[in-house]
């Protein structure tokens, strides 16, 4: 693995008084599954969202496929944007549209002279591909939570992103569901090729997920290697709680 | 860009920094409406989708409302031009009344609680479910396909609504003044006719843009900048309604100044 994808260098963010991110530095290389873990609060969604403009930077450096984002046109930062997939904590998938209408949304606003079987074969495929072909015409309200997820990450995937971004994706799913997603993420990785970035609490989607671990305390990584580097036998007392807590408890 | 957290910090008082920081936010989320309004892409589908919504589904409710005002104001207004013996001034009464302001005010109030209030909770549940943040992460321009389209729907829709709104009431006035003073369906329409002039028709269909353009825009301003989760979607909805209908009324207000004004020329 030696070609980078994501180059950040002392990122800076605050809102107001609270500093979140304090000279953030982390490199992400292609087909790696990086997994930022860390309590809540702590700036690992607001990351994420620096590397697609949704939040700006106060100071530091976001260099995304060899662009630096803040410096981005709104033209050029929407290119960029399809070439990244962002899946939300909460799916956020459309809730005035069938899963067909969410899955086609981003596709042919962004994909011109796409015949409707191309549309339809693409959306089948992936739906396909998430093991959910029978919700096609149903309501994001009548999925489950853990459905909700795939279609998020389906819809994601429509455009071919090189990045994969997963906000979250076993919050507030039961154990077996968060097995599945985790191998969802896997599968992802393995069939289209993708760079992914997990922001989890949840170790057990970190080790399942992640090739390498990014933890995230008073807005600075302080600890970055594989699963086993980093934990357990972590000697900073709070990665070392962190583990504990996760696996002890459970 | 999504709105970022407010960070910024209070000069004067919090109360008095937040109106005036709310009063340069709302003017720039207006810029921002006629900077992207003309420019490509255009939402034609998603236009008509929001017409279809706005006026069609408020088909019923405005119906009702319109013909129970052309009967109750009739027989409200009848015993106090029977006092005259000048009944037969219903129809032209009733025409000015209804063409002039009724109508309008009636409609864009209704509007506003209705469409105003649905835009609100709809634009902001969709903020705090980070569904417009998905939207701007696929390259698609939420403001584009969420406002822009819909204050576009209000501002068509409404005047199509008033219009709608004065021929029910008259329809409803017709058969009280009918069904009393025995007045014919062609001697009604003529003396309606007599009554209202062009300027009354045009400065209806004015007045009608302005509240349809205020109910829009201020329905998809407190949806977009709504935060705080449920509570927020439901504060945003209820604000949206309030403000519209307070603005309306001052627009009513302004626009019956003006129109007197050119009356008088």
């Amino acid at each position: 693995m030696s070609n980078k994808v994501v180059e950040i260098r002392g990122l800076y963010k605050s809102f107001g008084d609270l500093d979140v991110l304090k000279g953030v530095d982390l490199d992400l290389f292609r087909e790696e599954n990086l997994v930022v873990l860390g309590r809540s609060g702590t700036g690992k969604s607001v990351l994420i969202k620096i590397m697609v403009g949704l939040l700006k930077q106060d100071k530091g450096q976001m260099e995304v496929l060899g662009q630096e984002v803040s410096n981005l046109t709104q033209k050029e930062l929407n290119a960029l944007r399809l070439k990244i997939g962002f899946s939300f904590q909460n799916s956020a998938l459309y809730d005035s549209m069938t899963v067909r209408e969410n899955m086609e949304f981003p596709l042919v606003r962004n994909i011109k002279n796409l015949t409707k079987k191309e549309i339809t074969y693409k959306i089948e495929e992936l739906l396909d591909a998430v093991g959910l072909p029978q919700t096609i015409n149903q309501m994001p309200s009548e999925l489950s939570g853990g459905q909700k997820k795939r279609i998020g990450v389906a819809r994601t995937l429509i455009l071919n992103p090189e990045i994969m971004l997963y906000d979250e994706p076993t919050a507030g799913l039961d154990p077996i569901t968060c097995v599945e997603i985790n191998n969802l993420i896997n599968e992802v990785r393995e069939r289209y090729k993708t760079t992914s970035i997990v922001i989890t609490h949840d170790l057990a989607c970190a080790k399942m997920t992640g090739d390498r671990m990014a933890v995230l305390l008073d807005g600075q990584f302080r600890a970055m290697g594989t699963f086993e580097e980093v934990f357990p036998h972590a000697e900073d007392r709070r990665i070392k709680s962190f583990y504990d807590y996760n696996f002890i408890e459970s | 860009m999504a709105e970022e957290a407010d960070d910024r910090k209070p000069f004067l008082s919090k109360k008095i920094d937040k109106f005036f920081t709310g009063l340069a936010d709302a003017w720039n989320f207006v810029r921002r409406f006629w900077q992207e309004v003309f420019l490509p892409p255009y939402e034609f589908k998603e236009v008509i989708h929001q017409c279809y919504r706005i006026g069609v589904e408020s088909l019923p409710l405005i119906s009702l409302t319109g013909f129970i005002v052309g009967i109750v104001f009739t027989n409200q207004s009848r015993p106090s031009l029977s006092e005259f013996g000048a009944t037969s001034w219903l129809p032209s009464l009733i025409s000015i009344a209804v063409v002039r302001a009724m109508g309008p005010l009636v409609t864009a109030l209704i509007a506003a609680g209705k469409v105003g209030s649905s835009i609100g909770a709809e634009i902001g549940s969709m903020k705090v479910t980070e569904q417009i943040d998905a939207m701007e992460v696929s390259a698609t321009n939420p403001f584009k396909f969420l406002v822009v389209t819909r204050v576009l729907a209000t501002t068509l829709m409404i005047p199509i609504l008033v219009m709608y709104t004065d021929f029910v009431a008259l329809i409803g006035s017709f058969l009280n003044v009918n069904a009393n003073e025995l007045v014919s369906l062609s001697t009604f329409f003529v003396q309606i006719f007599e009554s209202i002039s062009f300027l009354d028709i045009w400065s209806s269909v004015l007045k009608s843009l302005l509240f349809g353009f205020t109910i829009g825009i201020v329905g998809c301003y407190k949806g977009y900048h709504s935060s705080k989760g449920t509570e927020g979607v439901g504060r945003a909805a209820n604000s949206a309604v309030v403000i519209s209908m307070f603005l309306i009324f001052i627009e009513e207000l302004l626009v019956l100044q003006v129109v007197n004004a050119i009356r008088g020329m």
